[in-house]
């Protein structure tokens, strides 16, 4: 069984060592400083303003800046209504990010095309691009989205991120299923 | 202090048959034009000679099952003296045709796009004639009778595609004035008998 474990430790018994698996630390860095691709669309991105501003504060969480580049970006945030005309774009844009990211679908239009059931809006961004959280609402309280943002954080934690780069890329085997 | 009754008075003077008898709503005006094809010439008038130099909106209906079908209507208004008016004009399924107004008044230019890509109805002398709020290429017209609320499959590899949305049995209707917020919820319900 396979658990990733964080040890505290006291500097005063232990010294400035902290022993942990790889996995955890990386994982460690990853979900507390997962940088947001806002892709506001509609509504949903004046909350994801508010998200970012100073009463709710997501730099707190570590997203520290709304990368609008998709190169520097770690987690799209899909804000609002997503149309078929939009939808080219915005896989465009998620194809552009770099490994690892991550997608929160914000917002009850783009978790499943929300109100709109109609010609023009796609039924949810999930037909386009894999989503890791949604998010209901319509708009999603700032809090929503922070939980959200946490629960991405405890999703990012227990990814196995050496164990399959070792079982694929070097020693050329499938990767082991998750226990 | 010119009123909308004046004007539309004056309107009827000028060009007789072609402009019905006004109808009036709640302190509104509306003229038939018997004529598309003559409405530029009418929608001039108004705005050379009766200072309506503000076009409010175009919109257009379409009456399926009814003949002719579209009716185009436009909204003017004058900034200085205040009046507005309203004009009708009907076009036939067939012709689906009518001039454009963009030498009068430039904001008709995106108005009429959007005509054209909701209902089909062209615009004779608009420059630049394409669809503005669908995508080129997009085969249907969505906001006709005809076309369903959920919409048609389509596909235009590298620029969009449609598919049809689910609708759980029907839209979600509301009833207004129904009293209390449990018998006005949005939910499936059968046409009134």
């Amino acid at each position: 069984m396979r658990t990733n474990v964080e040890i505290g430790y006291d500097s005063k018994i232990e010294g400035d060592v902290i022993v942990t698996r790889v996995d955890a630390a990386l994982n460690w860095f990853r979900k507390n400083s997962v940088w947001p691709m806002p892709m506001g669309l509609a509504c949903c991105a004046i909350e994801l303003m508010a998200v970012g501003a100073s009463r709710f504060d997501i730099s707190r969480f570590g997203s520290e800046v709304m990368r609008f580049s998709p190169r520097q970006a770690d987690c799209m945030i899909v804000a609002g209504t997503v149309t078929y005309k939009m939808a080219l774009c915005v896989k465009r844009i998620y194809d552009q990010m770099p490994e690892p990211k991550w997608v929160i679908a914000m917002g009850a239009c783009a978790s499943t095309g929300g109100m709109y059931r109609s010609y023009a809006v796609l039924q949810g961004v999930d037909h386009i691009i894999p989503v890791d959280v949604y998010v209901s609402g319509c708009p999603p309280r700032p809090e929503a989205v922070l939980d959200a943002l946490m629960k991405l954080q405890d999703k990012i934690g227990k990814q196995p991120v050496l164990q399959d780069l070792v079982a694929v890329k070097v020693l050329h085997r499938e990767p082991k299923a998750v226990a | 202090m010119v009123t909308a009754l004046e004007q539309a008075k004056k309107i009827k003077a000028r060009f007789g048959d072609l402009i019905s008898e006004q109808a009036e709503f709640r302190g509104e005006i509306t003229l038939n034009v018997a004529d598309a094809e003559r409405i530029a010439e009418v929608c001039r008038y108004a705005k050379s000679d009766l200072d309506f130099n503000y076009l409010v909106d175009i919109s257009s209906v379409d009456r399926y099952g009814d003949d002719p079908r579209w009716t185009v209507v436009y909204h003017l208004r004058g900034l200085m003296h205040g009046c507005e008016l309203r004009f009708k004009t009907e076009v036939s399924e067939e012709k689906s045709e009518l001039p454009s107004v963009i030498g009068i008044w430039n904001t008709a230019n995106w108005h009429e796009r959007e005509i054209y890509d909701m209902m089909g109805i062209r615009f004779r002398g608009h420059p630049d004639l394409r669809r503005i709020l669908m995508w080129e290429g997009y085969p249907y017209f969505p906001l006709r009778k005809d076309f369903p609320l959920a919409g048609k499959p389509s596909e235009l590899p590298g620029v969009a595609f449609t598919k049809p949305a689910p609708l759980e049995g029907g839209p979600f209707v509301t009833v207004a004035g129904a009293g209390d917020a449990t018998n006005r919820e949005p939910r499936v319900r059968e046409p009134e008998k």
